[in-house]
């Protein structure tokens, strides 16, 4: 199973709208991703609670039907 | 006991834990062997968890972190993260600080 790397960019920025979000396709196999996602709602979170909003975001698809995100998160730098 | 009830209490008694795809020794995914390479290069004592043996404990580990990835890694009972989250707290040299902080030895506190 897989899921277009645009739609992982839409979900995450329908929860993070002002999120800047890069996605790179790893294995080229619509499964294997890196996601760097910077978002103004991270401040002050840990990388864990930072993890799980973006987790939220992809509303029960990671781990699912999106086995590999790999994921880089922060806030911007001001 | 419940499996959050046996999650619970592997997570008490041992300081360092992780929950993984496959042993310490034969890891079967890339992301639970990154973070085995990372502990056995620090030197710390762990306890390995294959969440493939047990479907309970594989879904149960997801619902009692709200994480929906295995590798897990616990230390002192807490969550610390997952593959990335490791990764980048070793890389950054964190990893080292918050398991000497809780007061797990570690034998290598150079960075890779």
């Amino acid at each position: 199973m897989a899921m277009d790397a645009r739609d992982i960019e839409r979900l995450i920025k329908e929860a993070l709208p002002d999120a800047t979000v890069e996605i790179r396709d790893l294995a080229g196999d619509g499964d294997h991703y890196a996601a760097t996602v910077v978002s103004s709602a991270f401040r002050g979170r840990t990388r864990v609670q930072q993890h799980q909003m973006v987790y939220a975001a992809l509303k029960g698809n990671m781990g699912g039907v999106l086995h590999a995100l790999a994921l880089t998160t922060s806030a911007p730098q001001d | 006991m419940s499996i959050q009830d046996t999650i619970s209490n592997e997570i008490a008694t041992n300081d360092v834990v992780l929950f993984m795809k496959g042993t310490p020794q034969f890891p079967m995914c890339g992301f639970s062997g990154q973070v085995v390479q990372i502990l056995d290069y620090l030197g710390v004592p762990y306890k390995g968890i294959n969440v493939l043996e047990n479907d309970q404990i594989r879904q149960g580990i997801k619902d009692f972190s709200n994480w929906p990835t295995i590798p897990q890694l616990y230390v002192k009972g807490e969550f610390v993260g997952g593959c990335d989250i490791v990764r980048e707290m070793f890389q950054a040299g964190e990893l080292q600080t918050h398991l000497t902080e809780k007061g797990v030895p570690v034998k290598a506190a150079a960075k890779a």
